[in-house]
């Protein structure tokens, strides 16, 4: 077991490394018009982690599932927006930080772009920041999971297979 | 299709209330008032329609935007960015805590589930005993309480409880844990279980229906979507307030600045804003006390998966509770928790259920059936349990920092056990404790196991809020405390603090309550010390 010490150690570096991230990784795209703060980095990156969130949830249909990834998307970069400026910054780092192969490699474990690795590694990626030592970590993991599953349950056609009705009529008093 | 039912704010709007949305202003806006207030929630709003009352010339800021029952359309979707701080998704620094605030004219009065106690007498006692504050004396409050709750209709409420409330009933029975049930603040309820989302119907007695309306009737100026970004201070005095006007979903600020003078000032912004503006103003803090001991009742959650359906997101979410775990225990001793159920919502149960993919799909399967129980910690009153602090982000945000001590953490664990054995008592078959390393189990057995096993830590356990309190602190001494018991800042003479920031500890009770009672008595004090000539 690493002493706190260690940990804290750890800890700092690893978010020193969260910002050089930021830093160096040279954006390949732009933000595109399609958005209103995800580039399309980030949007790369989540268009491969939001059907490996989702599994189980989403339609068997090729076609409707593709739709829903979209709409999700779309979701996601909403609740994004609404983030306090600093968080959304936060974010960015970590995107960066998926998207440079140095910082990749070293804290997620993946050799390959996220949109390149298949859907059962990311699983297991997810999986080990679940339940890592580090806060960052952890952090990181509950953000992504929770905004993509917020972006999901928001939207109607998620309704369906939970049993919720939706939201009662309201026309006249009962 | 919400056509029929009548829109008070947009019948005032139309009848010509003082009103400026600070989002769409296209030059500076300068206002002169008597007194000036930040934030329109269960503070400002009580205190808007006291001094409006007394003759007084008034201006509220808000944050937040002025949505009505037009607005209020019960989805998730468009609620939460619309009503609530960062889309309901503002968490403490390291992210560990999610905080539910409302950020809209009423404030968190507009989104809340209606729950209204009185102070708990013995949360009044510590406070004399231990905080010095002889004038928070049951007694003494009592006329404020009354004069509160008619007001604002709270009084029992006469429609049984949903079938969430009305299992953790159940259990507690079987346990022989008394209950009780649930004031409100309502008119004419529809028992429709949106209240979170704001009332379509205008029953719920939130301060966007009952104060602020009054006082926009009596002359006074509502300025929305603008945060005050600084109080302007020169020696002993605060000689103005400057905001920006906030666009979209209030991420980020747009250019023009609205300026206001006034002879007086309140803050009523909450127990993150109010403590967050005086930072950013650089206020007098000599004893090193502001921001600090702010309170959370962090909240633990419990899904109980029942054999028949429960339909959470129906009818009034909260209407049963029980103080056996406060009440059982001494102030010094272990950590106490309230127990309360809390409405299903597909965001919200989304996001409270650990894991991802199949594992959480398979969850979301039992939404129906899900029976939602929370324990809120008294934080403190004990002291290993002295709360967080409000500091400032590089870029002038305010943020708690709020560490879960191991005090709490051990409070935590003892609420997981009791939330399960209550909900297996109600006939739960799986109970489901909201935590990341969790499997969830199938007897009450089972599950004493596995949470005896759970590590306590941040970001796995998931603990929520959605009471924030302290961090300008009553007292008597300007050497521990931020205002004094009139609520005038100690050392800013024509400034005062009234909202959930000033209790020295946490309530013990949801506070809305306690923040009219208080606000009613301290802004009737105000009134009569600055009454026009």
């Amino acid at each position: 077991m690493p002493t706190r010490r260690q940990f804290i150690k750890v800890g700092l570096a690893g978010a020193a490394l969260f910002a050089a991230a930021r830093y160096l990784d040279q954006p390949s795209a732009a933000r595109t018009g399609d958005y209103r703060v995800l580039d399309e980095d980030a949007a790369k990156i989540m268009r491969a982690l939001i059907p490996v969130v989702l599994a189980g949830s989403l339609s068997a249909d090729e076609t409707e599932r593709a739709r829903t990834v979209v709409d999700v998307l779309a979701a996601f970069d909403r609740a994004v927006s609404g983030l306090a400026p600093a968080v959304q910054e936060e974010l960015g780092q970590l995107f960066s930080f998926l998207h440079f192969a140095p910082s990749r490699l070293a804290f997620a474990g993946l050799w390959a772009p996220v949109d390149e690795t298949p859907r059962e590694e990311l699983k297991a990626f997810l999986t080990r920041w679940r339940h890592s030592r580090f806060d960052l970590q952890r952090q990181s993991y509950e953000a992504l999971t929770q905004l993509v599953q917020a972006s999901w349950y928001d939207n109607p056609a998620s309704w369906k297979a939970i049993g919720y009705p939706g939201p009662p009529a309201v026309t006249e008093k009962p | 299709m919400t056509s029929m039912i009548k829109d008070p704010i947009r019948e005032g709007l139309a009848a010509g209330w003082k009103v400026v949305d600070a989002a769409a202003l296209d030059r500076d806006l300068d206002i002169e008032a008597d007194v000036a207030i930040v934030g329109s929630g269960a503070g400002g709003g009580v205190t808007a329609e006291i001094l409006a009352q007394a003759g007084l010339k008034v201006a509220i800021i808000e944050e937040g935007p002025l949505a009505s029952s037009t607005d209020f359309r019960m989805r998730e979707r468009e609620a939460y960015p619309q009503l609530y701080q960062e889309s309901a998704g503002q968490q403490t620094l390291d992210k560990s805590v999610t905080i539910l605030q409302g950020r809209c004219v009423g404030g968190g009065t507009t989104v809340n589930w209606t729950s209204s106690f009185r102070t708990p007498g013995r949360t009044l006692a510590h406070w004399r005993d231990s905080h010095g504050l002889e004038s928070m004396d049951e007694a003494e409050l009592a006329p404020w309480f009354r004069r509160m709750e008619e007001r604002l209709a709270i009084a029992p409420w006469p429609v049984a409880p949903n079938a969430n409330n009305d299992l953790l009933r159940r259990g507690c029975e079987k346990l022989g844990i008394a209950t009780g049930a649930i004031q409100r603040n309502v008119k004419g309820c529809w028992n429709l279980g949106y209240c979170g989302m704001g009332c379509p119907t205008n029953a719920k007695q939130s301060m966007l229906v009952t104060t602020i309306p009054a006082a926009l009737e009596r002359g006074a100026t509502l300025v929305h979507r603008a945060r005050v970004r600084r109080l302007v201070i020169s020696r002993d005095r605060v000689i103005g307030c400057e905001a920006n006007g906030i666009v979209g979903n209030g991420a980020a600020p747009s250019v023009h600045r609205v300026r206001v003078r006034a002879r007086h000032f309140v803050l009523a912004a909450g127990a993150i804003g109010s403590p967050g503006v005086l930072l950013r103003s650089a206020a007098p803090d000599p004893a090193a006390t502001l921001g600090k001991r702010t309170f959370l009742h962090p909240t633990l959650v419990s899904a109980g998966v029942m054999p028949q359906r429960v339909d959470g997101f129906f009818g009034a979410p909260q209407s049963i509770y029980s103080d056996h775990f406060l009440d059982a225990q001494p102030l010094d001793g272990p950590a106490g928790y309230k127990l309360e159920s809390a409405p299903t919502h597909p965001i919200l149960v989304g996001i409270t259920l650990p894991g991802f993919g199949e594992e959480h799909a398979r969850w979301m399967a039992k939404f129906p059936n899900i029976q939602v129980a929370i324990a809120l910690l008294r934080d403190g009153f004990h002291p290993e349990s002295g709360g967080g602090r409000v500091v400032l982000r590089s870029d002038g945000s305010a943020v708690l920092d709020y560490a879960m001590s191991p005090y709490l953490w051990e409070g935590a664990r003892r609420a997981f056990l009791t939330m399960a054995e209550i909900q297996f008592a109600a006939g739960a078959q799986t109970v489901m404790p909201m935590h990341e390393n969790a499997r969830g189990a199938n007897s009450w057995r089972a599950a004493r196991t596995e949470i005896e096993g759970l590590p306590m830590r941040a970001l796995a356990t998931r603990v929520v809020s959605a009471h924030v309190m302290g961090g300008c602190a009553m007292g008597r001494e300007a050497g521990s405390s931020v205002v004094d018991e009139s609520g005038r800042h100690h050392q800013l003479a024509n400034l005062s603090v009234h909202d959930a920031s000033i209790f020295p500890t946490s309530v013990a009770a949801n506070p809305q309550l306690s923040i009219y009672a208080v606000s009613a008595r301290l802004a009737t004090g105000l009134a009569r010390s600055l009454r026009p000539a």
